[in-house]
């Protein structure tokens, strides 16, 4: 590429008016040229070039704490750093953003800038500006590569960088994202970017709620016209996708570069993005593996107009540089920092850390029952799978996985049903400290796809109808299969082996000599990848170490009397995969695990005689379903039900009702129900007797603290916000604090997530609103986010649910604000016996008891047919969505359906 | 009014608009804290204790001769109808509540507190949960709402530190001896011809008069923070259109609505009536406008912290208590209503 034969023109100041810029911000900045790196000859040398530039420096208080510098893409313009100028001043911040040569409204030099130049003359530039103190990058799209090559080139002035959905590397062997492949076609490439403006449609096409027509606008002001337009092109040209392109080597060196990066680094990802998929996330985590990450499910390219970017750095730069600005610069200051808050459940951590997989390889020789799976796929009866071989299959799978290169610290994802298969391949993984992802089908396919995307997992070991959805859904994971598989599917499913294969690998391997077990992980790495379930929002990936997998299972064992020659019978997944670490010989009933509805009362006594099971561990759905099937029961099956000593009801909150019909089935168990969720279970734990004793209150009564975890509560403010300090005083709601070592590691790669639940020292926030009583129990009343905020005052959900319940012919009931902030009001929403055919408004006779039966005001009572719940569950009411949905009927919108 | 104001107060304060349901409510408060009272508006109010005034806020004289010698003004007398040409609503409306302001003024009055309406600052359809906004004449919808919206401004602007001058917005005011809501909704359920718009789903806040009354006689005594500005008044109970329509029907001893029609074949059927009331206005009340389909198909109620905060008040009476107190006093005889008066307030 030769330069370019358009014109120079000058730089300019925006025009006026565009949304959200300050014009007090804009500058025009005279650079000399002849930057450090520059490849120009001595005649371009010479001269200077124009920047525009937005700085807020005359807008931040003293002290000012350091320089925000923010480099825009291709093909938008500072204008893109707006709130963050905004947010930066505010927050002591000096923020500023360029307008790269040829872009924006900075000059139009009529030369062609690559990358190397663009490095430099980004240089050259801050050499003029004179930065104020230490200084962090800011990069979206290609200003990530141009920002990070600044970064690299002043480590002296560097205190962090920030990047928003770019990329440092292109894979020669990748893929080009389709559109840029299209826009890189030669004789498109021309048309598309500069004589027409379809490439700077089409990206701000991307936004993410669509851009308002203003904010459209004024990302195209600077580029009116082909003559204007010519950057963006040679932008597209300079896209090193080749060995011999001319800015292969500037961007090698950079990727090289950044690797060596200790500043604080923070990685803000839209994984909707078409172009900068997260194949380029994965990259700069691996090159900045101190990054803190925070992916934005549902945002797109333009990040910082989809969602709020600048709160985002801002938050940041106060957790990771709270000091002054004279302590910011260099690496390991904002470290110490971190380690200096105090570790969570220190009270009980002294407790031996006991593997999860330790129980198995102690009964590698015992030939007593592990498992029972009543109905084994592919079987026709029971399967019993021995301690022995139990041991000796995950010995064999853990060998198989690493020879078939999986190493520790990869995620693999498990799509297995419940069963032998899922125990020994979990075990397998965690033995040899890779780290499982375990996504239920209770997520939904949409929610389980999205999950498990979004832990990138290298592996991916399925049943074959999952492995066909992670082959459709574009999952660049390995593809490991799990049980039979059908003849042809092994190519059609792109599938490396199977599971049977990877033990034959594993047991060869052992008897080549290679007999020493594989090294163990350590207690803090890493071990599993749970998922919350996303009744408040997409699910969230939760990352336990294996210390932290290790005391949940000591605290289930030891709540529950759980330990070697107990036997138990488990209708709720995650119990069933806990077993063997308990050493407790565990059976799985003839259900379908992912519907709770399924299991049947004579499924359950079948499970229960098969191990002679004294516990058994269950879905609130799943006892739902077995009340209503007692009648079917025989009396070899009452018997086996009489074994029983304690039930154990988990998953969500239970009513007092259906464990006191549960407890007629099983008359000599004591029913049970732990409280906790997927950050932390369980929390505390109630029986049935405890319960009947603690009465009606607000809310369900749920206990005391499990042994090693603490409650506390952060109290509500007017506007339904937990502000306050945790505390324990009766009586007062707020947001549920907990401290126990069993308590989840972090959101994984949702840093704003786990920065908001982890900002009391020492305690984690679950987002349940609930209060303490005298005697120390635990009373939760619903969620945080479904608070109902009146001028009188905060109303929580569950207490008012619990009384329309009592009302006759209400089977559930949801209680939900309408309005805004602080002016709710309480609207009901029931369902009945029986059911209503159409939604509306609840009749005169029903409204008025629901009314009397609560003693706050009740703006309406809605009847619906169903209340929607959460999938996983079938349980957690969709508060979020009803009170949308009588939203709309109560202001003389359409009816619908909630 | 302060406690020592009252206590050496001979003056009186004038309450104009007496006739009307709401009126008379703020003048038998006022009374029965121990003030003097002098009522004014063209019929007789009949109010013992209280000196009437009769007159047209129209004529100039009979305004000055009511006010002289008044130390404070409660204005509720306005048109209220919902169609008619708009010329006789700014006469009343606005050139009367000048006129009223200006006599006021001239007559050393102190506190002035107008009483107008929420629909004075709502140009769209549905409220939910805002607090009371800017008058804004050009915008208000109907007649009645951009006079209303006209006339509270130019009492706004009148406020001065020698008369201090406030604007409450009651909403939806109803209870015994209404002769306008409640009234016209138990004749209409009596005759079958109440439909629901839209299964009456949309949440609606009213105000039973009491409170109403409460609240101005709260807002002449109200501090000095709160004068210049805006109050909604309701009993911050937003209903179902359908629960408030079967509280008064139920009240009554007649059928509650039952049958349905949707919002917009009324509003469409409002529109073609309006035309032809248009030109036969002899026929009286037209059954059905847009301004009343749409009122009773969507959401009207309020954020009222504001209100309650700046006028130390808060509603005494609630819903279920004001539709006792309405059956109470139509129990013994349900004795026709009386005429409207055009100059009483709803």
């Amino acid at each position: 590429m030769t330069a370019s034969p358009l014109p120079v023109q000058p730089a300019q100041h925006p025009p006026g008016g565009l949304p959200g810029l300050d014009p007090a911000w804009s500058r025009l900045v005279e650079v000399p040229r002849g930057g450090r790196r520059g490849r120009h000859d001595a005649e371009v040398r010479s001269g200077s070039d124009t920047w525009h530039v937005l700085d807020n420096a005359s807008q931040v208080d003293a002290p000012v704490r350091g320089t925000l510098l923010c480099v825009h893409g291709n093909p938008t313009w500072s204008y893109l750093w707006r709130d963050l100028l905004r947010a930066g001043a505010a927050a002591g911040w000096r923020v500023v953003a360029v307008d790269q040569l040829g872009m924006g409204f900075s000059q139009r030099t009529g030369r062609v800038h690559r990358l190397a130049d663009r490095i430099a003359e980004l240089g050259a530039l801050t050499d003029v500006l004179d930065l104020t103190g230490p200084v962090l990058t800011v990069g979206h799209d290609w200003g990530g590569p141009i920002s990070l090559g600044w970064a690299v080139d002043h480590p002296e002035q560097l205190a962090g960088v920030v990047v928003t959905n770019t990329a440092v590397y292109q894979d020669l062997d990748g893929r080009t994202p389709a559109p840029l492949r299209l826009a890189m076609t030669p004789g498109v490439l021309g048309t598309s970017t500069v004589a027409t403006p379809a490439f700077l449609e089409t990206t701000l096409a991307l936004a993410r709620p669509p851009l308002s027509r203003e904010v459209r606008d004024a990302f195209r002001a600077p580029y009116p016209s082909a003559d204007r337009r010519q950057a963006i092109g040679d932008f597209v040209a300079d896209i090193p996708v080749d060995a011999e392109h001319p800015s292969r080597p500037a961007l090698e060196a950079l990727a090289t570069g950044i690797s060596a990066l200790r500043v604080p680094a923070l990685l803000l990802w839209g994984p909707g993005d078409p172009v900068f998929g997260e194949q380029f996330l994965a990259d700069l985590m691996h090159r900045l593996p101190h990054a803190d990450v925070h992916r934005y499910e549902g945002a797109s390219h333009l990040l910082p107009e989809d969602v709020d970017v600048a709160g985002a750095v801002v938050t940041w730069l106060s957790d990771r540089f709270p000091g002054t600005a004279g302590a910011v610069v260099g690496a390991g200051a904002a470290d110490e920092a971190a380690s200096a808050a105090p570790e969570l459940g220190t009270a009980v951590a002294d407790a031996p850390f006991v593997p999860l997989w330790r129980a198995l390889e102690e009964r590698a020789g015992d030939d007593g029952v592990a498992l029972v799976e009543m109905a084994p796929p592919g079987a026709s009866g029971p399967r019993a799978v021995p301690w022995s071989l139990l041991a000796r299959r995950v010995d064999e799978l853990g060998r198989g996985l690493l020879g078939s290169g999986v190493r520790p610290g990869d995620r693999v994802a498990l799509l297995v049903p419940p069963g032998a298969d899922l125990t020994a391949v979990l075990y397998a993984c965690l033995r040899i400290g890779a780290v499982v992802v375990v996504a239920d089908a209770g997520l939904g396919l949409h929610g389980l796809s999205r999950a498990v995307r979004g832990a990138r997992p290298q592996v991916v070991i399925g049943v074959p109808r999952a492995l066909a959805a992670a082959r459709a859904l574009g999952w660049s994971a390995r593809r490991i299969a799990a049980g039979p598989l059908p003849t042809g599917a092994r190519a059609a499913l792109g599938i490396d082996c199977t599971l049977v294969e990877l033990a034959d690998r594993g047991r060869a391997a052992a008897r080549a000599g290679v007999s020493d077990a594989p090294p163990e992980p350590s207690a803090d790495d890493d071990a599993a990848i749970l998922f919350t379930s996303g009744s408040t929002g997409p699910a969230k990936g939760v990352a336990y170490t294996h210390a932290q997998l290790a005391a949940m299972a000591r605290a289930v064992g030891s709540t529950y009397g759980i330990g070697p020659g107990s036997s138990l019978v488990a209708a709720f997944a995650p119990f069933a995969l806990l077993g063997p670490a308990l050493g407790a010989t565990c059976a799985s009933p003839d259900m379908d695990v992912t519907a709770p509805r399924t299991l049947t009362a004579t499924a359950l006594a079948d499970a229960v005689a098969a191990v002679d099971a004294a516990v058994v561990f269950a879905s609130p759905a799943a006892l739902t379903s077995v009340v209503a099937d007692a009648g079917r029961l025989d009396d070899a099956d009452r018997r086996a039900l009489s074994g029983v000593r304690l039930f154990l009801s988990a998953g969500a909150p239970v009513p007092p009702e259906l464990l006191a019909a549960v407890g007629r089935i099983m008359p000599a168990a004591e029913p049970h129900t732990p409280y906790g969720m997927t950050e932390v279970l369980p929390v505390t734990d109630i029986s049935l007797a405890e319960i009947t004793a603690a009465g009606d209150g607000d809310g369900v009564c749920v206990g005391r603290p499990v042994a090693g975890a603490q409650v506390a509560i952060s109290a509500l403010d007017v506007d339904g916000a937990a502000t306050g300090p945790a505390g324990r005083e009766p009586g007062v709601t707020g947001e549920i604090l907990v401290s126990a070592p069993h308590v989840m590691d972090r959101y994984d790669r949702l840093w704003l997530t786990h920065h908001a639940a982890r900002r009391d020292a020492g305690w984690h926030r679950t987002g349940d609103v609930g209060h303490l009583d005298r005697e120390g129990r635990l009373w939760v009343e619903g969620r945080l986010a479904h608070v109902i905020t009146t001028p009188d005052g905060v109303l929580t959900p569950v207490g008012l649910e619990r009384r329309a319940e009592g009302v006759d012919g209400v089977t559930r009931a949801a209680a939900v604000g309408v309005g805004p902030v602080g002016v709710q009001t309480v609207v009901l929403v029931v369902e009945t016996t029986p059911a209503v055919r159409r939604p509306g408004l609840a009749d005169l006779d029903l409204t008025a008891r629901v009314r009397a039966a609560l003693d706050v005001p009740v703006a309406a009572v809605l009847v619906v047919d169903a209340l929607p719940t959460d999938v996983r569950h079938n349980s957690k009411i969709e508060r979020t969505r009803l009170s949308r949905w009588a939203e709309r009927v109560l202001a003389g919108g359409r009816t619908g359906r909630p | 009014m302060s406690a020592r104001h009252a206590a050496g107060s001979v003056l009186p304060v004038l309450v104009t608009g007496a006739s009307g349901m709401l009126g008379r409510a703020v003048a038998t408060a006022i009374l029965a804290r121990g003030h003097a009272v002098r009522t004014f508006q063209r019929g007789a109010a009949d109010l013992p204790g209280a000196v009437d005034e009769r007159g047209s806020l129209t004529d100039p004289a009979a305004v000055a001769r009511a006010v002289e010698g008044c130390t404070a003004v409660v204005h509720l007398a306005a048109k209220v109808d919902v169609t008619g040409p708009e010329a006789e609503y700014r006469a009343v409306n606005v050139e009367g509540t000048r006129t009223l302001l200006a006599a006021a003024r001239a007559a050393g009055v102190r506190r002035f507190v107008m009483v107008s309406s929420p629909s004075v600052a709502h140009v769209g359809s549905s409220i939910v949960g805002e607090p009371a906004g800017p008058a804004d004449p050009a915008r208000a919808r109907g007649p009645y709402a951009r006079t209303k919206a006209a006339a509270e401004l130019a009492a706004l602007a009148a406020d001065t530190p020698e008369m201090r001058v406030l604007a409450v917005r009651p909403h939806i005011v109803w209870g015994p001896g209404d002769t306008q809501l409640v009234a016209r909704v138990v004749d209409r359920a009596r005759r079958g011809r109440l439909p629901l718009l839209g299964g009456g789903t949309a949440l609606i806040d009213t105000t039973y008069v009491d409170n109403a009354a409460d609240a101005l006689v709260a807002a002449l005594q109200a501090p000095a923070d709160a004068w210049g500005g805006s109050y909604v008044v309701t009993n911050g109970e937003p209903r179902p259109v359908r629960d408030l329509l079967a509280g008064m029907c139920r009240a009554a001893g007649v059928p509650v609505p039952a049958r349905s029609v949707p919002p917009g074949v009324a509003r469409v059927a409002g529109a073609a009536i309006e035309r032809v009331w248009a030109v036969r206005p002899q026929w009286g009340e037209p059954p059905m406008t847009r301004f009343v389909a749409e009122q009773m198909s969507t959401a009207h109620w309020f954020d009222q912290r504001r209100t309650r905060e700046a006028l130390r008040w808060a509603p005494a009476v609630t819903l279920d208590e004001g539709f006792a107190r309405l059956a109470a006093h139509l129990a013994p005889a349900a004795a026709a209503p009386a005429p409207t008066s055009p100059e009483g307030r709803v």
